[in-house]
This record gives C-alpha cells, structure tokens and sequence, in this order.
C-alpha cells in the first residue's frame, strides 16, 4: 500500500499524529505519547494495514527528548512503516508498552530500560537486562558520563 | 575330559599341597587366587579405560593416547598414580561412614561377579551349579553403591542423579534377567561350565535357539548397555545436563574405584553374553580343539574384546535418549517382547525345532 | 484412583537451578535460571549481559569504517554478513552503486560463511544430543571453508573483508579453483551427515515434537531465520527484500510448517545444499570490475535514517544508522536475530522436562555475542 493511502487511514487514529518522510525510506509516523497504545492496536488490527511483525524496536535520546522507534511490517501486504514516540520528561520517563501487541517488545523494552531509563506501563517484568543490578545511571544517552568505562576521543 | 599336558591350576595345586600342611596350603591357594583375580580386576580395567580412549579417537579422526608408552600403553597407570596422588576433597555435611563405604559396594560386587567366570577349562575360580544365578543376584548389589553414594554426598543434584541412575539400572536388571532365563531354558542348567560343555556338543547356543535366541541376544546387548548406564543411556552422567550424577563429590581414589566399577561391569556383560551365546572359551567350529598347548582363555578374551569394542561403538555414535524414554522403552518394549520371545523359545523347545 | 491421590495430596516444591554461565553445553556465556518442579519446567529466564560490550555506544564515537570493524565481534559465525550489513547501510545514505564484481564476491563469502556457520551448528547440536562423535567431523570439513578465508581475506573467522564502497583488495587466484573443490568435496559429505543424525530414531524421538512454535507465535516474538522458517514463517530477507546479487540467483526458501526442533533441523540441512547451489551459480561467471569505488578517506553520511536488514545464519539482522551529518553515527541499533529468538525460549518450554531444552536450545542456535552485542 503506499504512503499516501496509509497517511490517509492513520490520520484518522488519533489527533496531533505527524507525518514525515524526510531523511529515511519509511513513513514516519510520529505519535505523541498518549495515543500510542491506541494507534499501535489499531495499526495491527486493521485488516488493510495489518502491522504484525515489529521488526526493530530502538530506543533513542534526540537531545533534548527521548523516546522510542518501531520499525512495523506487514507479513502479508508486504508495508512497512515507521512509528516514533517521544516525550520530554528526563528525570523520570514513562511510556506505554506494546508487549500486548507485539509479544516481542517484552525483552526490547527491558533494554531500552536498561540504556536509557524509560519505564513502560504494563510491562510484565521491568528490570535490567544487560547491565548489573546496581548500576547507576543510564549509558546510552547522550548526556552519560563515566571516566571509568568511556574513552572519549 | 581331554588330555591337557599346559594344566597349570593342577600343577600349581600339586606343588604346593606337597610343601606346607594342608590348612596352610588351603589358605595359600585362596590367597593366591584372591591376588589373581585383584591383578585381573585392576589390570582389565586400565586397559579398558585406554581401550576406550583409543576407539572414541579412531572414531573421531584423531590418535588417542600415544605419548606415554608405545601406543599410549602405560596412559592410564600414569592416570591412576594421577589420581592416587590426588587430594581427597569432601564436604563436611557428609554422611562419613556411608560416604566412604559406598565405593567398595560396587567394587565388591563386581569382584565377586567375576569370580565364577570360565576363563579356560581351568581357569574358573568358583564353579557352583547355580552359577548363573549367583552371578546374576550379586551383580544387582551394585545398585546399593550407587544410592549410597548419591545420598551420602549431601548433594540434592547428586541425589537426583542417583535416584536416576539407580531407576535405570533396576529397570534394565529385569529386561538382563529375563533374556538370560531364556537361554538357560535352552540349557537346562544354571552351572556355567556345563553351559559352555552343551556348546561344544552341539554348536553355539546362538545358533542352537536360532529366532527366539537372537532376539534374546539382542535385548541382552541393549538391557546390558543400559544397565552399566553407558551411552546411549548415560543422560545420569551426561555433561550437557545439570550437575554430574552421583558421583560429583568423590574425587581421587574414590571417583576411580566409580569409574573403574563402570568397566569392569561392561566385562561383566560382555563375558555373560559370551558364555551364554557365543560358546564361552571354545574355539569356532573347533579349530584348535586338537591344539593341546593352546591357551583357550585367549578365545575367551577375544570373543569379550569384539563384544566390548560394540558397546563402545555404540557409545559414540548414537546420541542420548531422554530419561523418560529410557523408562518407556524398557516398561513398555522390552518387557512385554522379552516375555513373548520366552514362550517362543519354550514352545520352540518343547516341539524339538533347536538346531 | 490411587494416581489420583497422590496428585493431589503430594505436595512438591519447585526450586531453582542455575544453568550457569560456565557451561559444557557451552553455547556461549548465557546464564539460565530455571525454576523447576520435578522434572519439568515452569519458567526459564535468561540472565544476559555477560559479554555485553557496548557496541553500539562504541559506534557513536568511531568513524563508519571503524563500525564496520566492530561487527565482526558480534555474531562471530556470520563475521562477513555482519560487515555486509553495515556497509551496504553507508552505501545507502551515500547513494553509492558498487559493481557488480563486488556484489557477487560479497555473496559467494556470505554463502561460504552461511554453510561455515551451520556446519558448526551441526556439530555441536549432535554433540549436545550425546553423539559427540559429530563435532569432529563437522570442524574437518569446516577447516576447508576457514584455509578458503585465510587465502583471500587474511583471517579465519573475524575477517573484515568489506568497507564502504566494496573490497578491501581483489579475491586471490586460487580462490574460484578452491571453492569448486571445496563444494564437489562437500557434496559428497553432506548426505553422510544426513544418514547420521536424520535418520536416526533415538535422534528424531529426542527431537520431533520438542519446542513447537506456532507462526503465529514466530511472528508475534520476531523470531526469524531457521527458526521462523522451520514454523512456516517466510521470513527469508534475501527473497522479500534482496540485496548484493541475490537477485540474479535461483534458489528456494525452505519452509516447514511443524514448528519442531526437528523442523528447524531440517530447515538448516536443506540450508546448506541451497548455499552449495548459490555457489555454484555465481562461481563461474564473476564479471570484471572495480574492486572498490572512490570514498572520501572521512566518510559523512547526510542527514537522514538509514536502514538496511540482511540474513545471517541465524536470521534477520538489521542496522539502523541515525545521522546528523558528522562524521561519527548519530545513533546505530543492531537488530539481532538472536535476540528475539531468546525471547521465544521462555514461552516453547514451558511444561517440557530439561533434556528437551537442551535439545531445544541446540535446534535454536544461539551465539550469545549477538544478544549482548
């Protein structure tokens, strides 16, 4: 299905959603943080999208907001389309988890988690995955300093 | 009984009853025997341990052993002072007495097994007419060393490994059992040098119980790998499982007298399934029956040798079954076959359809 | 009646057992803790991280050829296809066209790293099934394909053969010749492996019917490769979205729909005789060309996401690379095959007895370097 088509149908999810295909060869669908539970369940129920398979969840620190990127396909029509979510709150991140969804998200969640600190409401078993127990901090985002582990050019 | 001028027990006997009193001479030969067979017990097993070494590397496209002795020969003396040396390391939670007695249960019943063995006419060293029977009951005493060991260790994978281990060996005992019963059906004795005198007559008991014998031949051969907990039926003692079975808390000499137990109840096996199928000491089809000077024992060794390299071809060919096949392939297979293929051999007994 | 008794009055305890990360089913550094009650299994959780080495930190503050040197270390097995996947993604936001003669090298080493990677997969699954006379065999004829690297590309297994833009240096002389002889040798060995295992009934009991994953469930967990192929999944990136010369080859994408470890046994086998058939097409014909197109010595990608997914021996990786126009990475994800298919274990073994997860984790083929990257 192309671009156009699937902006029109995802339009009608949900307000405020933002759409860009600059700089990538997706669709970007950029969803503010609410509606993300509502627009993921109905990107995999409707029969015409039909979004079954997230094959990569990444989590990411743009500066000054963090936030979290699916990458969907379709196994059956073949599309695939690109979902960001973000939010601005650095002290104490919280977002919807898709575990429900897309069973997969569980262990990807755990290590966006684990690197960058975002909490997921309904997640199943949230804790660190990679990293010791006791660590402190959160290494993959951009404002992380640690003299002993990093070797910074 | 033919003429056998190479007679040595008779000769040795002679000698010394002619030079001590007769209590004295008595506990001489016993001690002499008993030092024999203490000889045999260590001796066989080294070189089977280094038998095995050398098969699984031929197996494998590599060499084996070969760097202390010619062909590795002294390999496992030089492993057994290894482990002579070794410290004996144990936990202080044991259960000490059991813990120390569980290794010589095995052993001793393994010594006694092989005591009643024909070797060569002369070479048996307790011939009694329910030979096979003795042999048979004191082998299950094994069993005992087993969930001793895992018990006393204090140890609850050591304990599972050995409930395990000695529910594999029960079950299988019964399969052993029953396929022995029906071959002594064919002989109509339990004494174990008549046995193999009803072979020279009339051919290999193999060949004699044609079908009913070789299917008892082959359950024997499977129940008996199993009863030794060998591969394909070592999940107990399996490195990818959990923990190493019930002997992970004896090291040093302890550990060995375990590992020498395991193959010396495969000679076990083998030589039963020499005596019983393959004519124990006598020569195929008779050949050196005219020979006087030569040393029967040395069929007897090479008939064990082809039995033993089998089970170790087995070993490293085929991969493990799981715990529970294991226990429904005897229940619900073995059995019921074994139970069958008896009325077979009585039937074929009773209307006269031996060879 | 009695059975019935003592179901319900026996009171069991479930306890937990630690299949530690030192291991002798050694797949790698990979901490299980099982909770068990008897003999079966009631939860498996992975406890990760034990060589986690935080790559993809690494990648934010090295340039992109060095990134391409740190993927090597990640699934170790499929080293080449690794590099492949990062440099074809730079290739991307470059917009740069490598000829032909670099697109069909790239495939035939992937190929040859595939049919590596699932010979020691054989090896060590007959091994982990008490048939420990396997891993030998397997490693003999896997040293042919490690001599083959070692000739063109320098290294036996992390070889660091691509950069952007394509070839470090030209295939040597030798290396067509050899891989012909490699595969007529090959050819004849691999029914041999077949009659060892496939046929063989204690093999199949300890394998058919162990570890059944739905599609569904393949789907829904991300699991792909051998894994979701071996439960119908059609998952095969060299089919739905070809890259280098995958699309002027014929070969078939295997699916079985039973979802068992014996299934994604098979799924392997039948692997490697359509890697062998992939080699044998593009073997012959390599077109001339350049070996490596002209980048500048500091590479920028624009600004921009850039995405690029490719078929390991284990499934789908994908690398996603976020940048800003500098000369280091905004952001670079490793999407690895191996991850997801952990994610699985949980859910297949649940109610199964511990000598099935072992047979299961052998059929699933897990380099631990790739989950933790």
């Amino acid at each position: 299905m192309k671009n156009e088509d699937l902006q029109n149908i995802i339009n009608g999810f949900a307000e405020n959603i933002e759409f860009s295909e600059e700089g990538s060869e997706f669709l970007n669908v950029i969803v503010p943080k609410e509606e993300l539970h509502n627009v993921c369940s109905q990107l995999k129920s409707k029969s015409d999208l039909d979004f079954d398979y997230a094959f990569c969840i990444t989590g990411m620190d743009w500066g000054k907001e963090l936030g979290v990127i699916y990458h969907l396909e379709s196994t059956e029509l073949k599309h695939k389309i690109v979902v960001k979510v973000m939010t601005d709150d650095r002290e104490n991140p919280t977002l919807d988890s898709v575990c429900d969804i897309w069973r997969t998200a569980e262990l990807h969640e755990m290590e966006i988690f684990d690197f960058f600190g975002i909490r997921f409401n309904n997640h199943p078993n949230l804790k660190r995955l990679f990293l010791t127990p006791d660590w402190d901090g959160w290494p993959l985002r951009k404002d992380y300093v640690d003299e002993d582990n990093m070797i910074v050019k | 009984m033919m003429n056998l001028p190479l007679n040595i027990t008779k000769t040795v006997h002679d000698w010394i009853f002619s030079i001590m009193p007769d209590t004295a001479a008595t506990i001489t030969i016993w001690v002499i025997v008993a030092a024999a067979y203490l000889a045999l017990f260590a001796v066989a097993g080294l070189y089977l341990v280094l038998l095995e070494r050398k098969v699984a590397a031929w197996f494998q496209l590599r060499l084996g052993p070969n760097r202390v002795g010619p062909f590795g020969m002294f390999q496992t003396m030089a492993d057994a002072l290894k482990l002579v040396s070794k410290e004996l390391t144990s936990n202080d939670r044991i259960d000490k007495f059991l813990y120390n007695l569980a290794p010589y249960f095995v052993i001793v019943a393994s010594l006694i097994a092989i005591g009643v063995f024909p070797f060569s006419q002369q070479f048996q060293a307790f011939d009694i007419n329910i030979g096979l029977f003795f042999l048979f009951s004191v082998s299950s005493i094994g069993v005992i060393g087993i969930l001793l060991g895992g018990w006393a260790s204090n140890n609850k994978y050591s304990l599972i490994g050995a409930m395990r281990s000695g529910l594999q060996t029960i079950s299988y005992e019964l399969s052993v059992g029953l396929s022995i019963l029906t071959m002594v059906l064919l002989t109509g004795t339990l004494q174990l040098s008549e046995i193999i005198e009803i072979q020279r007559t009339g051919g290999w008991l193999i060949l004699q119980g044609h079908i009913p014998a070789v299917i008892a031949f082959m359950i024997f051969m499977i129940a008996g790998t199993a009863e030794t907990n060998r591969a394909p039926f070592d999940l107990v003692e399996a490195e990818s499982e959990l923990g190493a079975g019930f002997h992970t808390e004896y090291s040093g000499m302890k550990f060995a007298y375990f590992f020498l137990a395991e193959f010396i109840n495969m000679f076990i096996i083998a030589s039963i399934a020499v005596v019983l199928f393959f004519g124990g000491w006598l020569s195929p089809f008779g050949i050196t029956e005219g020979i006087t000077w030569f040393p029967e024992f040395l069929w007897f060794l090479i008939k064990v040798l082809v039995v033993i390299m089998t089970m170790m071809w087995f070993r490293w060919t085929f991969p493990r079954l799981r715990v529970d096949q294991l226990l429904t392939l005897e229940w619900k297979y073995l059995l019921p076959i074994n139970l069958v293929n008896l009325v077979i051999m009585a039937i074929v007994i009773w209307l006269n359809w031996t060879i | 009646m009695i059975d019935q008794e003592v179901k319900t009055n026996m009171k069991t305890e479930e306890y937990f057992v630690n299949m530690g990360p030192q291991h002798p089913a050694a797949h790698g550094v990979l901490r299980l803790i099982l909770t068990i009650d008897g003999e079966i299994i009631k939860n498996v959780e992975p406890d990760l991280g034990y060589i986690h080495r935080s790559i993809e930190k690494m990648c934010e503050r090295d340039s992109y050829q060095q990134v391409v040197h740190l993927t090597d270390r990640m699934d170790y097995l499929s080293s080449h296809i690794n590099n492949e996947a990062v440099c074809l993604a730079v290739e991307k936001g470059l917009e740069l066209e490598v000829s032909d003669r670099v697109k069909v090298i790239r495939t035939i080493i992937s190929e040859l790293t595939r049919l590596a990677s699932h010979q020691l997969w054989w090896g060590v699954m007959g091994m982990d099934l008490g048939a420990l006379t396997t891993y030998f065999y397997a490693f003999r004829d896997r040293e042919l394909i490690n001599d083959i690297f070692e000739e063109t590309c320098g290294a036996r297994l992390t070889m660091n053969y691509n950069v952007p833009g394509g070839l470090m240096f030209d295939i040597h002389p030798n290396f067509v010749q050899r891989t012909k002889d490699f595969i007529a040798h090959f050819k004849t060995k691999l029914p041999e492996y077949d009659r060892l295992l496939t046929g063989n009934i204690i093999f199949e009991k300890r394998t058919k019917g162990v570890g059944i994953l739905t599609k569904e469930d393949a789907v829904a967990f991300g699991a792909t490769g051998p894994v979701g192929r071996g439960s119908g999944f059609a998952c095969d990136v060299r089919k739905t979205d070809p890259y280098s010369a995958y699309d002027r080859v014929d070969f078939k994408e295997v699916l079985y729909t039973e979802g068992d470890s014996y299934a994604r046994y098979k799924v392997r086998i039948a692997e490697m005789w359509e890697s062998m058939s992939i080699i044998e097409q593009l073997i012959d014909n390599i077109p001339e060309g350049n070996i490596k197109e002209p980048t500048k010595a500091v590479i920028k990608l624009p600004k921009g996401e850039f995405y690029q997914r490719v078929e390991t021996a284990r499934g789908e990786l994908g690398v996603y690379i976020n940048s800003t126009g500098t000369k280091n990475p905004y952001r670079v994800k490793f999407r690895s095959p191996g991850f997801s298919n952990l994610s699985v274990l949980n859910h297949i073994t649940k109610g199964s007895k511990i000598g099935d997860l072992v047979a299961t984790m052998a059929s699933f083929d897990f380099v631990i370097p790739d989950i933790d990257r």
